[in-house]
Order: structure tokens, then sequence, then C-alpha cells
């Protein structure tokens, strides 16, 4: 089912009587196609829990519409919108077992479509056995796990067949293992039953990892709409390029000179098509090559062993943040006692910002 | 002070160490004795009654002095308390279970939504009724059965169930209790239900109430209680003793006496009237004493 | 939304019905009631407005008598019984064995008939023709003058009513007690005894303040029980309390209402009013008092 959000705007009144509203979600425009897994990513109050509402319906827009489909559904109260919502806290019923649970929904369904006894048993069987808790129909909430819960929660929101799964920072309360596998395990059920998926998470791991598509918001409003890898490989502003990723990326205060970028004195990459004038420069871990002859020198602070590559910390005097932090494969570590290091720079990792707007600065690669 | 504190040698500390311990077990004799003295005072009056009941009527009598136990039990005392021709203990045990039962139930009718309304649903004006509500609970029940006994004998409704139940149905002190309770249930349950397309009163009957039984069954103990110990309203409201609830009977059995002072057999009926209430309560013991701790008054 | 709010009402339409009847309505018209003048219960009509009720209920000696009784029992049983219902708490709190059959054998007078137990202790404390009584032979054995409490002087039947009163309500007040005491946290009692306060200077400075809300609303709620006495004196001395010389001004309410002297419910309002009257002033002292002294 493809769910289209159109002009979404969603006001709550001020809290105190002469204060300003509060713009939750500012002018929400997305187009999502049919059985795709979406994640609403952005740091927390951005919105994004509220997006989730307005969908499922707990929530009525100030102004917008949703269609389900083709389906105009913005009116239509949460019940008879056909989606199913998986809370933070999974919300179970805790005097039912795991199997009235999964039951539930079912059983308030109404008229002709409420399924009889014995199909309602199988279906919460099947949406059990979907994820793997149907060994546990007859425990109570408080026997099971954290992750034991969250499975029984998505039973419970699929075994409906809703139209559009939504979930809630699903792995908010799961441990570091299990989030891991859990996170897995939401992309399995959602390519087996191909509903369409929108999850909200603060987490850029979990939405890059598992996501077809992501959504960044900040502050009410939708900062761009992509797939994960092209999101971050092509920031459209520097609030995108600097959520995600970690360790997050380097952001200096520089300017561009006769299409050269320069950062303090140091003329460290060619940057042709970009205006002359200050620009904020941002420049991914990875981005930096060790380069004896490299037009790019800081004072080296340490060198962090990292396993599978190595980190490199020192200082610049251009950068905003206290340290410049570099990510190179381990064999090429420099020597720890060195005081200055030189880069090189890959020009695809480094992204230029209008200082003033954010807004993406293009150059000629 | 370092000369004391040196002063303080291993015997003396033994010897502290001695004196303090004598001390505790002489406290905790004291402590043991007084709070044995009091339990003896409450029980007291039930080993009487029980004893009394147990005397064979021709014994008691006999008694100038009372004694304090009786080597010939008999159970026909029982039986007369049952038997009476003017004292229809039966009849009047019958009456306190229907009133009781039917009092509860219909006040559980009656506050289960209305705590729910509070609780759950968002209407305007609800923060002034609350406090409306809340404001009765400070009107004594003696203050209005002035009014309610006129009402009751207008509507033709004395010696009837009706006019005895009606007025006991609701309790502010209950909505609110329940309220509380209800609160508690996270905004997320009903968020859960409400998209799944349950309807309040699905919600309401499938996860608040079986949520909050254990509060449900405290308020019906606390309210069994209150109706099976009723007195003052069932006497305005009653003549015959076709609707007499078992207190009504205990006055009846004091003035009568059974036909001869006949105290014996008045032990008997007040045993049986009691005993019910006390079963219950040692069954539910901790449940009672914690709702009442929670501002259960008596009356 | 407007199908919303109607549903809201429509679950508190039962609470508000029967609040409505048998809780406001009455109010308002006990109101009425008291101010109507000769109010006749049978033609249900009245000679006028006045304070004529008041006036004739405060020369009535019955109420006066009434007003009397209540007056001594709860100066007397108030404090009695909050005094040793403390004594017991912490008797209890002292102790480990033991403890929760004491508080259950405690607690049982509270889910105990009134009326029954009432009737126990008349036949305690009264002398007949065959038999001069427990506590009568109890106070021969002792030596001293036999007495009928029931039937005989004034004191005697004071004496048996406070008793009996202090029976029946220990039980709420020794559990409200008991749990205040253990919610106070053993930090202060450890800390106390790093300085070595003696037994008596704990409680004194520690544990009396940090139980004293809970004392003052024992006191407040006591106030407002014993003033409404009623069924415990019917327990003793049967439903003729003006008779016996024993009314309370709850008894007064419902005698002017119902029974021998009753069908007045104009006396039984403005009775009722004043008691209310009572009760609301001394509640309010008691709040500013507890106000100004409460520590916490």
């Amino acid at each position: 089912m493809k769910v289209v959000l159109k002009n979404l705007t969603k006001r709550f009144p001020s809290r105190t009587k002469k204060g300003d509203d509060v713009i939750a979600v500012n002018d929400f425009n997305f187009e999502i196609p049919d059985g795709k897994l979406i994640g609403l990513l952005g740091p927390s109050g951005c919105g994004k829990s509220t997006t989730l509402n307005l969908i499922s319906g707990l929530e009525a827009p100030t102004s917008g519409q949703i269609f389900f489909g083709d389906d105009d559904v913005t009116r239509l109260p949460p019940e008879n919108r056909g989606v199913g919502l998986v809370f933070q806290n999974y919300a179970l019923y805790p005097h039912l077992t795991v199997q009235d649970n999964i039951l539930f929904p079912l059983q308030s369904m109404k008229g002709k479509n409420k399924p009889g006894k014995q199909e309602m048993l199988d279906k919460a069987r099947e949406a059990a056995r979907l994820v793997q808790i149907d060994e546990l129909m007859d425990r109570k909430p408080s026997e099971l796990s954290g992750g034991q819960q969250q499975r029984v929660a998505i039973a419970r929101a699929l075994v409906k067949m809703p139209r559009v799964l939504l979930l809630d920072e699903p792995l908010s309360n799961l441990d570091a293992r299990l989030r891991l596998q859990t996170r897995e395990e939401i992309r399995r059920i959602q390519q087996e039953t191909g509903v369409t998926t929108i999850f909200v998470t603060h987490d850029q791991d979990e939405a890059m990892s598992i996501s077809d598509m992501i959504v960044v918001m900040k502050a009410g409003v939708v900062q761009q709409i992509g797939q994960p890898q092209d999101v971050y490989d092509d920031p459209e502003n520097l609030f995108v390029a600097t959520f995600l990723g970690t360790p997050p990326i380097n952001v200096f205060d520089g300017r561009v000179a006769n299409g050269m970028l320069m950062l303090g004195d140091q003329a460290v990459l060619p940057v042709k098509g970009a205006p002359d004038g200050p620009v904020t420069a941002a420049i991914r871990p990875e981005g930096f090559v060790l380069d004896a002859a490299g037009p790019f020198r800081c004072a080296l602070q340490r060198v962090e062993v990292m396993g599978r590559d190595t980190s490199v910390v020192s200082t610049h005097p251009a950068s905003r943040n206290a340290v410049v932090r570099s990510i190179i494969p381990a064999r090429q570590r420099p020597d720890a006692a060195l005081e200055t290091v030189r880069f090189s720079l890959m020009p695809e990792k480094v992204h230029l910002f209008d200082p003033e707007t954010g807004n993406r600065v293009r150059f000629d690669l | 002070m370092d000369k004391q504190l040196n002063a303080v040698t291993s015997m003396d500390f033994d010897r502290i160490e001695r004196r303090a311990a004598a001390r505790r077990r002489t406290s905790q004799t004291v402590i043991y004795v007084l709070l044995a003295l009091w339990a003896l005072i409450v029980l007291f009056p039930f080993y009487w009654m029980v004893l009394t009941s147990l005397k064979d009527q021709a014994a008691y009598n006999s008694e100038k002095v009372p004694v304090f136990f009786t080597l010939n039990p008999t159970l026909q005392n029982y039986v007369s308390a049952f038997t009476d021709e003017q004292v229809n203990l039966g009849r009047y045990f019958l009456n306190t279970v229907i009133f009781t039962l039917a009092t509860t139930g219909l006040m559980m009718l009656v506050i289960i939504p209305a705590a729910f309304a509070f609780a759950r649903l968002e209407f305007r004006g609800k923060h002034l009724v609350f406090t409306l509500f809340l404001s009765l609970m400070m009107i004594p029940n003696e203050l209005v059965i002035i009014t309610n006994y006129v009402t009751i004998t207008n509507w033709h409704l004395r010696n009837t169930f009706t006019g005895l139940i009606l007025p006991s149905v609701t309790s502010v002190f209950y909505i609110y209790l329940l309220k509380e309770n209800f609160e508690q249930i996270p905004d997320e349950l009903y968020k859960a239900a409400r998209v799944d397309g349950t309807t309040d009163l699905e919600y309401l009957v499938r996860v608040m109430i079986p949520i909050s039984r254990p509060t449900l069954i405290t308020i019906t103990i606390l309210k069994v209680i209150e109706c099976w110990n009723a007195y003052v309203w069932p006497r305005l409201i009653t003549t015959k003793s076709s609707h007499f609830l078992v207190s009504n009977g205990i006055q009846q059995i004091r003035v009568s006496s059974f036909g001869r002072d006949n105290y014996p057999a008045m032990m008997a009926a007040v045993v049986v009237i009691s005993l019910p209430l006390i079963v219950l309560f040692l069954v539910f013991r901790n449940k009672i004493m914690e709702g009442v701790s929670r501002g259960g008054l008596k009356g | 939304m407007k199908q919303n709010q109607m549903k809201a009402w429509l679950y508190l339409l039962p609470a508000i019905l029967f609040l409505g009847v048998f809780m406001v309505y009455p109010l308002i018209d006990v109101l009425v009631y008291s101010f109507e003048e000769k109010y006749n219960f049978v033609t249900q009509t009245s000679q006028g407005i006045g304070l004529f009720n008041y006036a004739k209920v405060l020369r009535d000696h019955q109420f006066l008598d009434a007003v009397k009784n209540t007056f001594l029992l709860v100066i007397i049983t108030v404090p009695l019984s909050t005094g040793i219902a403390l004594l017991i708490s912490l008797g209890l709190n002292a102790i480990k064995p033991l403890r929760k059959m004491f508080q259950t054998i405690y607690f049982l007078p509270y889910v105990t008939n009134t009326l029954a137990v009432g009737l126990v202790f008349m036949v305690l404390f009264k002398t007949t023709d065959y038999s001069s009584g427990l506590i009568n032979s109890l106070l021969s054995a002792l030596g001293m003058r036999q007495v009928d409490f029931i039937d005989g002087p004034y004191w005697a039947k004071m004496l048996v009513l406070c008793l009996y009163t202090v029976w029946v309500v220990m039980p709420f007040k020794v559990l409200i007690l008991t749990s205040a005491l253990a919610s106070v946290d053993q930090e202060y009692y450890n800390a106390a005894k790093m300085d070595a306060a003696s037994p008596w200077r704990v409680f004194r400075k520690i544990t009396l303040p940090m139980i004293s809300p809970m004392i003052y609303y024992l006191v407040i709620t006591g106030f407002i029980g014993a003033f409404k006495a009623y069924s415990d004196a019917v327990a003793l001395f049967g439903v003729e309390l003006g008779k016996a010389g024993m009314n309370t001004m709850v008894g007064y309410v419902y005698d002017s209402l119902y029974g021998d002297r009753g069908g007045y419910p104009s006396y039984a309002s403005a009775a009722a009013l004043i008691l209310f009257a009572i009760v609301l002033t001394i509640t309010c002292i008691n709040l500013l008092i507890s106000k100004k002294r409460v520590r916490y």
C-alpha cells in the first residue's frame, strides 16, 4: 500500500496563554512507495513521533492530507485505517497471555470482516510463527524478555494484515546485542510480509542499516529523503551531514578563493564551480588519505587503534570541533611521535555549505 | 575525651553490652505483655459471645457469677435462635444477603463507568464536575438522610428492597479510588486498542476492568462490609419484619430477648450474624486492611 | 468530538442521577425544611419561613441532653483512643515475631457488626435478676460496690459507652498509625543511634514529628466520627436512647424523624444542620491548629 503525505502540518496550541503554537510537523510531503521499509530519523522533538501518530490516526493533522493508496484517510479514525502500530514500550496487555494479546485486534473487529474462532486462532498462530514466538503463546508479558515482548507486539500489529505497519522507536528498549538481532528480524519480517512499514528512530545506525529509504527531520521540517547511502553521500544541508555518520563529520570554517578551498592558510582542495567567499566545509573521517606531501596539515594529538582501522586524532586551526578525527586503514598507521600529520582529501567526501543558510554549495568533482 | 575512650576496656565493654541486652529483653517483655493485654480486650467479647452461645440456657441462668468455660456445650441455642416465632432470623439473613449483593452489584455498575469517564474520556467541564463530586465527599450522611427518608416514603418505597438499596448505590469515594487506579494504566494501551478498532466500552470491559481487578475486589469487600453492618437506613425504611436486615434483627432480639431473657440464644444469633464478615476478613485480610488504610472510614 | 462529549456524559449519567437525587437535592431540601415553620409531614404544608425550628430545637431539653452526651463522648474518647492507639502502634512497631497476628486481632472489631458486639458488651456489663454479669462479679471480687452499667446511674452508662466507643474506633487508628510508623525512614533512626539519642528523645524529636500529619488526620476524623455517634449507643441502650438519657445528637435527629416522637422533618433538619455546623467549626479549628503544628 502506497502512503502519500500531502502538505501535512500539525500545530499544538501553546501551553502558556501568550506563547506561540508549537509546530510539530511542518508541511510534510512524501510519497512512500508500496512495500518499502521507511525510517523516520531525527533528534528527539523533531516531530517524527507526531508524524507517526498522524499516519496512525491517533492525532488529527491541522492541515494537509494523508492517502493510503488512492483513499484519503485524513479524516478516518484509527480503527478504520487498517494500520498496525508497535509502541515504544510495546503496550502489551499485562493481564492477557501472549496468545490473547495477539488475538485482541481480531476480536475487536466488527461485522462481516470478523473471522471465526478457529480462523482467529490460525491467524494468531501464523503471526506468532512469523516472529518466532509460537512456543510462548501461554505466557504472560511479564514472563518474557524485552526482545520477546517486542516480537509479541509486532505479531499483534501484523495479525490483522494491516495496510501499513508503524513502529515507534522499536529498538530503544533493547540492549545492544538484541538491537542488532532485532533489526535484522524487522527487516526479514517486513520482506516476508511485504507490508509498507514506517518506523521512527533517533539512532541513525538503525535507520541506515535496514531502511529502503530514510527521512531526516529536524524541528518539524523534513530535511532530506532518500536511500540511506545517497543521503549519507550527498547531504543536502549541514544538519543532515552532521547528523549522519559515526564518527561524525568534521566541520571547518573556510573560504573559497580562485577555485581553491582554503582552510586557514592551507589550500586543501580544488573546488571548481564553487563561488568565491566564506563557506562551511565538512569532511567525512574516511575522506582523509595519509600523504607525506598532502596539502592538509594538522597537529597530531594521538592515534587510536580500533582494530580494523585506525583513528587519527589531531587539531586544526579552522576546525569547529575540538579535534579533527580521521579514519585510515590500520596498516597505514602514522608514527605517533610525529608532531604534524599531513593528508590529502577525497573530493567526494568533502561537502561545502553556505555558512548563512547551511545549504549545500556544489562544486565540480 | 581521649581519656574516657581509653578508659573503656574490653571488660567494661562486655558489661555494657550485657546490660544493654538485658534492658532490651525487659522492654521487649513489657511490650509483649501490653500487646497481649490489648489483644485480650479485643478478643474477650468474641470469646464471651461464643461461650455464652454454647451454654445451656438453664445452666446460664443459674450462674449468679458467670463461669469462664462450659463443660456441656450445646447447639440448642442456635436452634432456638433460628426457630423463634417472633424473630425470623433466617429471613433477615436472606434479606441482608439480597440487600448486600444488589447494592454492591448496582454500585459497581454506577461507579465503574463514572470512574472511566473521569480517567479516560475528554469532555468539557470534566474538572468542574470532578471537583463537585469530590466536594460531595464532605457531606455527612446524617444531613441527607432526612430528605431521602421523605423521598422514599413519598415514592411509596418503604418496606421494599428498592427503597433500601437506591440511596446507597453511589459512592463518591469509590469513584475517586477507582479513577486513580484507572489513570495508572498506561496511555499506550488505550492507543493500541484504538488502533485495533476497540470501542471505549470494549476497552473498559476487556482491558481496564481486568487490570484493575485488585482495586475492584477491595472496593467490593469494603462495600459488602458496609452493607452487612448497615443499620440506620434499614431501621428508618423498614417497619415490617419481612424486610428487616440482620441489624434490625439484633434490635428486635434485644427487645424480645427471645421471650424470656434467653441470653444464650441471643448470643447464638450474634455469633451467626458476625461470622460471615469475620470469615471474609480472615480470607481477604491484607486486601481489607490495605483498602481501609487508603481512606475507608467506617460508616 | 461532539459525539465523544455525549458519550462521556452518558457514562457519568447514572452517577450524576443518583448523586443528584440522593445527595444534592437532599442537601438543598434539608435547608428548606429547617426554615419552614410547622411543616406537616402528612399534609406537606408549612405555615411560614423562619428560624422557628432552630429556636425550638435549641430550647428542647432532649436536644440539650443529646448535645451534652455527645460532647462528653467526644472529649473523652478522641484523646483516649488516639493515645492508646499510639501506644499500641509503637509497641507493634518494636516487635517482629507475632506482629502480623496482633495486627489481625486488633483489626477484628472493624469488620464486626457494631450492634452485634454491642449486645455482648451489654451482657458483660448488665446486672439482671439471675446474674450480676461478668464485670460486676469482677468488681465485687475486687471488693468494690456493684453497679448496673446499662440501666444504672448516668456516669456508669457514660463509662460503658466511652469504653465501647474506644473499642470500636481503635482498629482504624491502630492501622493508620502502624503504617505511618512503618513508613518513617530507618535512616533517621540510624542517624539518631549515631548521636546516642535516648529513646524518649528519638520519639519526641523524630517519630512524633514524622507521624504528626497522620495523628492530626486521626484526631480530625475522630472528632467527626465521635460527633456522629449513634449506633454504638443504640447497641448498648436500645433504640429508646432518649428515655435512657443517653441520646446523641444524631439520635435526636432520627428520633425527630421517626419513632414515637417522630414525624418532624423540620426539627430533624434544624438539628442536623446545627450538628453539621458544630462539626464544621471544630474541623476548621483542628485544621488551623494542625497547619501551625504539623512540622512537614
